[in-house]
């Protein structure tokens, strides 16, 4: 039985010391056609921190999540993951590697149950049946560790969830293999306050297990619940990127509409990890 | 990096149940037995209770009805309805549909029943795996062209009534050892194995068998959840489940075995029972136990995400034709054997139509993602019942066409509500 005790966390293997972000993109640049969707991009994501991605509609988000999850190869630019240089060829090189992506419509299985769903074309096996039990056991290890606790049973289809459990199937879903970093395309859009809160808290609490966590989001507010560090897009540029310290709601709307604000941020030197504070306050 | 992960304040305020709920209670599973009804899951539970009524009602009008004698006979007619509905199961199930397996299944016979005759005179395990291999050969065929041109299922496999029809008679003109359209089944087994019956002996034995085995999976399975902490039924309901359906094979076998010969005694089951309930073990744990039969409900739920997952779709999707047309293969041999011959008069069309009926009325949704093999099974005793009373009462087919359509159209409108419940739920 696996009841959750009160205030039970995952435990949260401290990010390495001294190996700097766990991915990060130099002059990364994509264009389709005419359509430069992403020039010159530099972005770190490092372990442990919640980085949120934001941008008008168009800016190219959803173009830089698919560069890092290995749907598009880009143009030019270089990607450093764990501190060794590699390029992504395939969505499945990215998996291996341990990205897992979140899609906004989540892609689950209405008909399928909770662990089913988890295991999708991972199923386990042995000798050439599906091994329900050692499948649902490790289901319900990662929801527990997620602290996913409101579902009624991990046996129930996952057309009878909340938008905010679906989403937390759907995470599950990502961190199961051995995420290390997992990116959110607008895992609120669709949600109610405190369906909100509960994925949130879940994103939160994938951080503190020392994964990194991109979410793209047009909410402002949500963002400055959780987010460790901002990235703003704008027009395919990287228009201001750092600790969320740095910035407030005035700054981010201004970047988020011009791709300039009054009183630019540079990102200080030696800051990059440091913006964990701001996120305490906000 | 040496920062620590940011300390949030833990948020876990006391919600504490769910994902460890795995001791289901008999009044938690009633509960979830009652909310899944709305949402069109509510299982067998229905299509029993219908074809207990028609039971009754025949049996009302018609005394003769629960004889043993028509009720074999029944079981018998039933069988081809049955496999048929298998077919269909695995094509629903995808979200498609096959409209051919009704003359598939007569090319099944056809083959098998030319090889059993003059000129080739082949054994019967020969003729029965050509038959079978040409009805998965075709079923492959029409799978390959779904998946790979990308055309509609209901295109290609309305094709294939025609085209297969044409083939069918094509065959049977040229099989040399036909005659007025008709190939005659010369081999005994064949023949026996629907009218062949197990002596009254072997089916107590065999059923004895068959549910040592169905009750040692069931329940020693569902205590070896329990004790490891998996979502398990409860042991009530897993006791009633196998204390049912024993009840059922004592009745059935009891009934077979009773005398039903009007100048030599005649008793004992009929062949054709064991062989679809090994078609019905078989296909349902293919369904419910393999990687395949899990990837063919993911495909039926949600496309693009098995697409995602990493499934082949195209693998997936033609395999599941293909072994719709193994089994209305099945179905053609089970159905030559019952009459002993072929002909070109077949009624593929009809066939097929009760093939979709079968499965639908059992509870297999024709939006794909929900179905098992055990609903084709009653499904089709549903159709045989009915079938079978109308004749009894001296109705036509113009009577019973109109029926089983009222049939099928109160098991599609309880599919389609039952969906648009889960859409507003
Ligand atoms: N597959 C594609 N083919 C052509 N143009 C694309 C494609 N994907 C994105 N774009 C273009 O790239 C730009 C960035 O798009 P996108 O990354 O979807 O923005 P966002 O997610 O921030 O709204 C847009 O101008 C969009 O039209
Ligand atoms: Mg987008």
């Amino acid at each position: 039985m696996a009841v959750i005790d009160q205030g039970h966390r995952p435990s949260a293997p401290q990010p390495p010391a001294g190996d700097g972000p766990f991915l990060s993109l130099r002059g990364v640049s994509k264009s389709f056609g005419a359509v430069q969707a992403l020039s010159e991009v530099d972005l770190d994501l490092p372990a442990g921190q919640v980085t949120a991605l934001m941008g008008d509609n168009g800016a190219g988000k959803s173009t830089l999540v698919k560069v890092i999850s290995g749907i598009f190869g880009p143009d030019q630019g270089k990607m450093r993951w764990g501190g060794s240089e590699v390029q992504l060829r395939s969505p499945k090189e990215a998996t291996r590697l341990g990205i897992a992506t979140v899609y906004q419509d989540l892609a689950l299985c209405d008909n399928l149950d909770i662990v089913q769903n988890m295991f999708l074309g991972r199923e386990a096996v042995r000798r050439r049946l599906l091994d329900e039990g050692s499948m649902e056991s490790q289901a319900r290890t990662t929801l527990a560790d997620l602290s996913v606790t409101t579902v009624r049973s991990i046996r129930q289809p996952v057309a009878s969830l909340s938008g905010g459990q679906r989403q937390a199937v759907a995470v599950a879903r990502a961190v199961m293999g051995k995420a290390k970093l997992v990116m959110l395309d607008e895992p609120t859009a669709a949600l109610g306050v405190s369906q909100t809160a509960m994925v949130l808290d879940l994103i939160s609490r994938l951080a503190s297990s020392g994964i990194a966590v991109l979410v793209i989001s047009h909410n402002l507010n949500d963002v400055l619940k959780v987010a460790d560090r901002v990235a703003i897009l704008y027009l395919g540029r990287m228009a201001a990127a750092g600790p969320i310290s740095e910035f407030d709601t005035q700054k981010i709307v201004q970047f988020i509409t011009s791709g300039t604000a009054a009183d630019r941020v540079h990102p200080r030197p030696g800051a990059a990890g440091g913006g964990t504070q701001g996120a305490q306050e906000l | 990096m040496t920062t620590s992960p940011p300390q949030l304040a833990p948020q876990d305020t006391g919600r504490v149940t769910g994902t460890g709920a795995a001791h289901t209670s008999l009044k938690s599973f009633l509960g979830d037995w009652a909310k899944r009804a709305r949402s069109g899951e509510s299982g067998v539970l229905p299509v029993v209770a219908g074809l207990v009524l028609i039971v009754i009602v025949f049996q009302v009008q018609s005394p003769v009805f629960l004889s043993a004698g028509n009720l074999t006979n029944l079981l018998v007619q039933g069988a081809v309805f049955v496999l048929l509905g298998m077919a269909e199961v695995f094509v629903l199930l995808l979200g498609e549909i096959d409209l051919s397996i009704g003359y598939l299944a007569g090319i099944g016979a056809v083959v098998t029943g030319a090889l059993l005759a003059y000129p080739y005179q082949a054994p019967w395990w020969v003729a029965i795996a050509a038959g079978l291999v040409v009805t998965s050969a075709l079923g492959a065929l029409q799978g390959t062209l779904i998946t790979r041109l990308g055309l509609p299922s209901f295109v290609v496999t309305l094709s294939g009534l025609l085209g297969f029809e044409g083939l069918m008679i094509l065959m049977i003109d040229n099989s040399g050892s036909a005659s007025g359209g008709t190939i005659r089944i010369t081999d005994n087994v064949v023949n026996d194995l629907v009218n062949g019956n197990l002596s009254p002996l072997a089916g107590w034995l065999a059923l004895a068998a068959v549910l040592v085995v169905y009750g040692a999976v069931n329940l020693l399975a569902s205590r070896r959840r329990r004790a490891s902490g998996l979502v398990a039924v409860p042991p009530s309901v897993a006791i009633a489940k196998v204390a049912v359906t024993a009840a059922a094979g004592v009745v059935l076998v009891w009934i077979c075995n009773t005398n039903r010969g009007a100048l030599v005694p005649l008793r004992g089951v009929p062949w054709v029972v064991p062989i679809v309930l090994g078609v019905f073990v078989a296909w349902t744990a293919l369904l419910g136990r393999t990687r395949f039969g899990r990837y063919i409900y993911a495909i039926g739920g949600n496309a693009e995400a098995a697409r995602r997952a990493g499934v082949n779709l195209t693998r997936v999707r033609t395999l599941a034709f293909t072994l719709s047309g193994l089994t209305s293969g099945a179905a053609g041999v089970i159905y030559a054997s019952r009459l002993g011959s072929i002909s070109v008069n077949i009624d593929g069309g009809t066939l097929v139509l009760y093939a979709v009926a079968a499965a639908v009325i059992g509870g297999t949704s024709l939006f794909g993602g929900r179905g098992k093999v055990l609903h084709a099974v009653l499904g089709g005793l549903v159709i045989a019942a009915i079938y079978n009373g109308m004749g009894l009462l001296g109705m036509g087919a113009a009577v019973q066409y109109m029926v089983t359509a009222l049939v099928l159209l109160a098991a599609v409108t309880v599919d389609a509500v039952a969906r648009r419940n889960r859409r507003a739920a």
